[in-house]
């Protein structure tokens, strides 16, 4: 370019766009997306990140979308899920952890009051799959199975689909009009439900149908036993079966007072399951003391609160009519109670057993090919017996109890019986690496404390089943889902853009996120440095 | 009176930009029509704070006047590494002279356009600490004693750093320069020396008087705003570290600044006509070590022998500043959300108070 000089003036002016500072670099920024802690802790596997980002903007019906994709079930999850991912999520490092759950109960509560419709299923495969079992596994199954294109018939012994979800897990935690929904939702995608239909023999099934794969999924559901010595006027009851009696609309007579025997969650729901049943004084006898418990906090703390009594390290040694006999137990170096010969009694109308469940493995007795070890089935990481085409997942496989779990070996088994009946196989996706606290740059969230879900006053707490712990209004399911950090993603912030000293970060735009214009980057690792949520990672320069 | 902090929101008006607030409540950095008045391949070394603080203030300058601006340039880093004959980084007109007359020129410039009936094209003159605190003082000192029609900033990295890092006035007690080294009984620069140029020009009663750091974005490009809005000499004194001379790492830059202003080493205010208006309240505070650590101009109080004693010292001149500017106090208008004289306008912000 050649123009008219002023005076004294040799050369034409240039710009510094002409030295490119990018050969300085010893290192260069790239863009990551690390794995946030919330959905690497999710049973579910959900993409708890993604979703609430989406939430953030206001974008609901995209968020739900988003939860979709691995659980059809966020009204049912945001309410009886223990969240794991709250126990993981980084904010709680800042002041309290996000309230996930109760962002994801909104949506799925939104989903159902504004009909919201579950994406369409893919092109019939021409397989067809049997699900034994209408629990929470097989409905993940089902739903899954029916988006990857094939047919699926589920069989459930049971009046009413949900398994545990409906008759173990209260109305007051569980109301069924959330349940019912988002059942239904699954069902209306062409899943064939046979309710009634007990299955004797899962092979013999999926042969006389002419089944391609199956997924059993039968869950846990006969109480343990133990022997206590009884008088004929006692009045035992298992907690399974008084909770199916409930919701059966046949509750038996469990008088004013009632003792629980256990630890675990169903102990708890049983307790407060006999304060609404009309018992006054409800005992939680445990051999254990309070942290040793299985049940959960929150259903220790929500028990308490309406008004169970808890009592620890006592075993029941026998049953005299309305008299019960406790020992008091000591623990041992090892956290073993052991008797210690001191008696007490307690008065108490009926005693009810929550001593755990099994599971009824009859159905796979006959099959020498299926392992069954300390009572549950064995599966291989892809959730396959040892019967090729026999799949099996939820509370009859060896993991954690919940419907959360439950609901991802449904998705997990889904995919592998997909890949399976392409003669082909399913590879889970590479993990991200991990955005732990030390990624984050915590200066640039603002100070908001945790949004408390209301519950419902105590009076009504006692007396009926409504349910206890209430929904976020919207603006304060919004507000929480902003308190998130959004780990290890970019939630285009424009802290590079803006900090860069070299204006060597470009911005795409809205959802397009942003990209380093090498020719100039110089390699300072400000962006990566400021970044809040650690999406920047600073890599060697390789010469 | 301040720009509006945003509540909640994720990052608030914390970070650059927010994709969930108007564009209104963004940065002049965020969005990508940004003048980006000093561009790429300029010379500064990596991380620099001083380039990060001048883009800072002059795209936020250009924005307020539309484009209407000259800037005038003493020597200096900002100077040598933005313009080696025949290239140039700036996207503004720009003027150099000399090392000490900056302020003298930019009165020369702002006189010739009024000369020339043209009130509408402002005048920024810029220079580092040396050029401003030291040699261009008694020009600046003129400069602010005629309230000519100028915007004077000063990029404060605390020394010469563009000869080689020697003690300015403006260099901290304590801090090892090429001039003030630390060996031996020597710590460094002397205690009890140096000039506060922030409380010189508020003592001139100029219409206007800021303090910013390269990490409050937000509080910045609000300054630069208020500046102006207004007729007369305006002073601005930026906080920006600089790597080489601090011996810091090069993505600790914003880092440094944040922890200058928390620690109350850095005192962030505003005053108008002589008062002190309002001040950018410590959001989290932190005792002096955490700032003196990261850089190797202060260590020698840590090794090979660790002086307590003066770092406790420092720690007595961050404790001053809080009490005398009162930088603690948390109430509704000013706590610490934000910068000088921020207002939260929680009914604004459609979010739930907590
Ligand atoms: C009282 C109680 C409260 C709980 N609360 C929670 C909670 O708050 N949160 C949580 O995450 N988890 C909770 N759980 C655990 C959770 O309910 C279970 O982990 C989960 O339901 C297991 O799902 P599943 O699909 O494996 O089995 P299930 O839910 O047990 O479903 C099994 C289904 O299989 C059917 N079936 C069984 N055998 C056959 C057969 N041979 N032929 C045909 N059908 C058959 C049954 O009728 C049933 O419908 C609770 C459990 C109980 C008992
Ligand atoms: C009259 C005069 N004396 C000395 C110099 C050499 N010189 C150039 S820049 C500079 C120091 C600049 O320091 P400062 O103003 O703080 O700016 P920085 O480089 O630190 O940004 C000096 C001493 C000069 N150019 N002119
Ligand atoms: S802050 Fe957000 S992304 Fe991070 S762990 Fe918690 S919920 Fe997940
Ligand atoms: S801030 Fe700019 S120069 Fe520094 S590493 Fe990031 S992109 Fe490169
Ligand atoms: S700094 Fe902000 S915009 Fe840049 S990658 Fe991180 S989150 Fe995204
Ligand atoms: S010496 Fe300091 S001020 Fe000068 S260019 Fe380097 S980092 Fe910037
Ligand atoms: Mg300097």
């Amino acid at each position: 370019m050649t123009m008219l000089k002023p005076f004294a003036v040799t050369l034409d002016v240039g710009s510094s766009l002409a030295n490119k500072t990018g050969s300085w670099r010893v290192e260069r920024p790239v863009y990551v997306d690390r794995l946030s802690p919330c959905n690497d802790a999710c049973p579910a596997g959900e993409n708890v990140q993604r979703w609430l980002y989406l939430a953030e903007e206001g974008a609901y019906q995209d968020a739900w979308r988003a939860v979709v994709e691995d659980n059809p079930m966020p009204a049912v999850m945001g309410r009886v899920c223990y969240h794991p991912c709250e126990t993981a999520c980084n904010r709680a490092q800042l002041d309290e952890a996000v309230g996930i759950n109760a962002v994801e109960r909104f949506l799925g509560d939104e989903a159902i009051r504004r009909g919201w419709e579950l994406p369409p299923c893919g092109p019939f495969s021409g397989k067809r799959v049997l699900v034994v079992g209408a629990g929470p596994a097989g409905l993940s199954a089902a739903y899954h199975l029916r988006r990857l294109g094939h047919a699926v018939s589920m069989y459930d012994e049971g009046a009413a689909p949900g398994g545990m979800m409906r008759y173990g897990i209260p109305r007051y935690r569980l109301p069924r009009e959330a349940l019912d929904a988002e059942i239904e939702r699954i069902l209306s995608l062409g899943v064939e439900l046979r309710t009634g239909h007990r299955v004797a023999d899962a092979v013999a099934a999926m042969e006389a149908d002419g089944f391609d794969a199956v997924f059993l999924a039968v869950g846990a559901e006969t109480s343990k036993r133990a022997y206590i010595p009884a008088g004929d006027t006692a009045r035992v009851l298992d907690a399974i079966g008084l909770l199916h009696a409930v919701e059966d609309g046949a509750a038996p007579f469990v008088g004013r007072r009632v003792a629980v025997y256990g630890g675990g969650d169903t102990a708890m729901d049983a307790a407060r399951t006999a304060r609404r049943l009309g018992a006054t004084d409800a005992v939680v006898v445990y051999r254990r003391t309070r942290d040793r418990m299985p049940a959960h906090d929150v259903e220790v703390e929500e028990a308490a609160e309406e008004g169970v009594q808890l009592r620890w390290l006592s075993t029941v040694k026998a049953v005299n009519g309305t008299s019960l006999v406790l020992e008091r137990m000591v623990l041992d170096h090892d956290g073993f109670p052991q008797p210690t010969g001191e008696v007490e009694e307690l008065q108490a109308d009926s005693l009810v057993l929550a001593l755990g469940q099994q599971s009824d493995l009859s159905l796979v007795a006959g099959d020498s090919d299926i392992a069954v070890r300390d009572g549950v089935v064995a599966v291989g990481p892809d959730m396959m017996t040892g019967h090729p085409g026999i799949f099996a997942g939820g509370d009859m496989v060896p993991a954690e109890r919940t419907v959360t779990t439950a609901i991802g070996h449904g998705k997990r088994a889904a995919r592998h019986i997909d890949g399976w009946l392409r003669g082909s196989s399913w590879e889970p996706p590479a993990r991200h690496e991990l955005a732990g606290p030390s990624v984050l740059n915590t200066w640039y969230y603002d100070d908001a404390p945790r949004s408390l879900r209301p519950r419902l006053e105590q009076a009504r707490r006692a007396s009926t089943f409504d349910e206890v712990v209430q929904g976020l209004e919207e603006p304060t399911a919004l507000f929480e889902a902003r308190r998130c950090l959004s780990c290890g993603n970019c939630f285009e912030c424009d802290n590079c853009f803006g900090v860069c000293p070299d204006n060597a970060v470009v911005k795409l735009g809205p959802g397009a996120r942003y990209a380093i214009d090498y020719d100039y980057c110089k390699g300072c690792g400000m962006c990566a440095q400021e970044c809040p949520c650690g999406a920047i990672r600073m890599e060697p320069e390789v010469v | 009176m301040g720009y509006r902090a945003v509540r909640f929101y994720q990052t608030g008006s914390f970070a650059v930009g927010n994709r969930l607030v108007g564009s209104e409540d963004r940065s002049v950095q965020s969005a990508t029509r940004r003048n980006n008045s000093l561009s790429s391949g300029h010379r500064a070394c990596q991380g620099c704070g001083e380039a990060l603080g001048a883009r800072y203030v002059l795209d936020a300058a250009m924005e307020a006047t539309a484009g209407q601006m000259v800037a005038v340039n003493a020597t200096g880093c900002l100077e040598v590494f933005s313009t080696p004959y025949p290239e140039t980084s700036w996207r503004v007109p720009w003027l150099h002279s000399l090392f000490g007359n900056a302020p003298a020129v930019a009165t020369g410039v702002a006189a010739a356009f009024k000369a020339k009936g043209r009130t509408d094209v402002r005048v920024v003159g810029q220079a580092g600490d040396g050029g401003t605190v030291d040699i261009g003082f008694g020009c600046l000192s003129g400069m602010f004693e005629r309230n000519d029609d100028v915007l004077f900033v000063c990029y404060d990295n605390e020394a010469y750093m563009n000869t080689g890092v020697q003690r300015s006035s403006a260099t901290p007690p304590a801090a090892r320069t090429a001039t003030t080294e630390a060996i031996g009984d020597a710590l460094g620069n002397a205690f009890g020396q140096g000039k506060n140029l922030p409380l010189l020009a508020v003592a001139h009663e100029i219409p206007y008087v800021a303090t910013a750091t390269i990490s409050e974005l937000h509080d910045l490009e609000y300054k630069v705003h208020r500046a102006m809005t207004m007729r007369g000499a305006r002073y601005l004194h930026v906080f920006v570290p600089c790597p080489l001379g601090w011996g810091s790492a090069t993505h600790d830059t914003v880092r440094l600044a944040r922890l200058a202003k928390e620690t109350g080493l850095f005192p962030v205010f505003e005053a108008e006509h002589g008062e002190i208006t309002g001040v950018a309240k410590i959001r989290r505070r932190l005792p002096v070590e955490d700032y003196l650590r990261l850089q190797g101009r202060y260590r020698h109080l840590f090794e090979p022998v660790a002086r307590p004693d003066v770092v406790a010292r420092i720690q007595q001149l961050a404790d001053r500043n809080i009490r005398r500017f009162g930088l603690l106090d948390g109430d509704a208008e000013n706590d610490g959300h934000g910068g000088a004289c921020s207002s939260p306008d929680a009914a604004r912000t459609g979010e739930p108070a907590p």
